[in-house]
């Protein structure tokens, strides 16, 4: 290993945490706002020009927030359980490619952290352990409301992931690889939502479960738990679980653009490289409108219909769905 | 030394820590946790053999998947901390005769049997694409798979048998 291609890895790796912490903040105030024009409100407007310096104004504030650990939590799992909840966030999108190859200082760069022919099994791998920090923050708590939200998010997580891993194999069948590179290019001409439809509703469902979004929020219900698994935190550890939520949000559309959208694909791309981010971006921001939409419109479902959704609606159609698709692809010959 | 041989003694030490940490703590959710940590080494350990596929299956099914279940099952009955007496006084020295018994025969099975090169090389080329490998799982070893999808299917079955409700109890 060169020198040079561990910096150029460090540079890629520093792009991915640093956009997606500065996406977080922005990604708060975006759906404060939008939030707000639902309801006919104006929403955050004072700090800085149209609210713009809102989010460093919510960071200053939580930092000299006092940090309050409960005298019977695990200390160890306590303190460890907000970063464990970061982390999977953070290097989720580590395979989604960018944009095609670009040439810079006479040398070709690619824009993905990395491109490992299991990227797929990748993003599925990393969903499954991203359970932990949450479980183990209700558990160390040491408070009943904290204990029943992370049990909430387990039973929750564990059941739509086997319909997320199964939308996964629709894009994967219709590219012929688990690369998520590869899956772009096979979407040149025709995105696999066309072909897909319901792949990508039972993906965008599934995902929206998996990161406790509204109307899937079980395991942070205000009325019912107070606050859920995180609510004995409290200062910068409350920031992170937090910031973790806001990340994945802006990681399932990244993945969702890529998969069923055609990630970077768009018009004029073959001229002009660096149009690639600018389509991504573009297009994980009408999804992360569509996540706020969601949010401000849909009630939260009762727990047990939220099981019972995941395992008998949910779960059969994404077989079914393989099914036909396999079935297609072998009849027409894809 | 290499890198790869540092690289894998690193990860011979974690696991092997880790493998001792869950017998050895009084916590079961700290036990549960040395066994992810464990898990988790052992699939970086199948990543720098060359099996990225195998490695990533590991963390999902048994890191993400089975372990949750023993963390949930230990969290909703309140297991975390057993009883301090002892029931059975006669389990821990026989723990330790035949735990000795297997260290020494898997010791002798290895100095015997298998060379040292086995570690540091790379895993056979099946393993290392996730085509080649789903193709030799569907041609050349069809039958094993079937057989092992089959008795999954019946456990998963079974479960569901045991855990339904007894329709009798209905009209009562």
């Amino acid at each position: 290993m060169t020198f040079g291609l561990f910096l150029e890895w460090a540079v890629k790796s520093l792009i991915v945490i640093l956009g997606m912490t500065i996406g977080f903040a922005y990604v708060t105030l975006f759906e404060r706002r939008v939030l707000a024009r639902f309801q006919v409100r104006i929403g955050p407007n004072r700090a800085g020009k149209g609210g713009i310096l809102q989010p460093v104004a919510d960071a200053l504030k939580l930092i000299f927030k006092e940090d309050l650990i409960p005298d019977k939590a695990d200390k160890l799992i306590f303190v460890l359980a907000p970063v464990l909840t970061v982390i999977p966030a953070l290097i989720i999108t580590g395979v989604v490619p960018w944009g095609p190859p670009i040439t810079l200082f006479g040398k070709q760069f690619t824009l993905s952290v990395t491109d490992i022919n299991v990227g797929a099994l990748y993003i599925l791998t990393v969903t499954s352990i991203s359970i932990y920090g949450i479980t183990l923050a209700g558990w160390s708590s040491n408070n009943k409301y904290a204990t029943l939200g992370g049990l909430r998010a387990t039973a929750q997580m564990i059941s739509y992931e086997l319909a997320l891993g199964l939308s996964f194999i629709g894009p994967i069948l219709l590219a012929g690889s688990m690369s998520l590179t590869e899956i772009v290019h096979a979407q040149k001409s025709v995105w696999f939502i066309v072909y897909q439809p319901l792949g990508a509703i039972i993906y965008m469902i599934s995902t929206i479960a998996e990161i406790n979004r509204s109307p899937f929020d079980m395991p942070e219900a205000e009325q019912e738990l107070t606050a859920g698994y995180h609510v004995e935190y409290s200062g910068m550890k409350f920031a992170l679980f937090f910031m973790a939520e806001y990340i994945k949000m802006i990681a399932i559309c990244m993945i969702g653009a890529t998969l069923f959208l055609g990630g970077f694909q768009g018009p004029f791309l073959d001229q002009q490289p660096w149009l690639g981010p600018i389509y991504l971006l573009l297009k994980v921001v009408v999804l992360l409108f569509g996540l706020v939409w969601i949010r401000a419109t849909l009630p939260r479902i009762r727990y047990d219909r939220l099981m019972a959704f995941g395992w008998k609606i949910l779960f059969p159609l994404a077989l079914l769905n393989i099914m036909v698709t396999a079935l297609v692809m072998i009849l027409v010959g894809g | 030394m290499t890198t790869g041989l540092f690289v894998f003694l690193t990860l011979a030490i974690i696991a092997i820590t880790a493998a001792a940490g869950l017998i050895l703590s009084r916590n079961t959710v700290y036990s549960a946790l040395f066994l992810i940590i464990n898990f988790l080494a052992v699939a970086v350990l199948y990543l720098i053999m060359g099996a990225p596929f195998i490695a990533l299956a590991q963390i999902t099914i048994y890191a993400g998947a089975i372990m949750v279940l023993f963390l949930f099952v230990i969290m909703l009955l309140g297991a975390e901390k057993p009883k301090e007496i002892e029931q059975m006084k006669w389990q821990r020295p026989l723990a330790f005769v035949l735990g000795g018994a297997i260290l020494v025969e898997g010791v002798y099975a290895l100095l015997t049997r298998v060379s040292i090169t086995v570690t540091t090389n790379p895993a056979s080329e099946i393993l290392a694409d996730p085509k080649t490998l789903g193709i030799s799982l569907y041609t050349k070893y069809s039958l094993p798979f079937e057989i092992a999808s089959v008795i999954l299917l019946v456990a998963a079955i079974g479960a569901v048998v045991l855990t339904r409700m007894p329709k009798k109890d209905k009209g009562q």
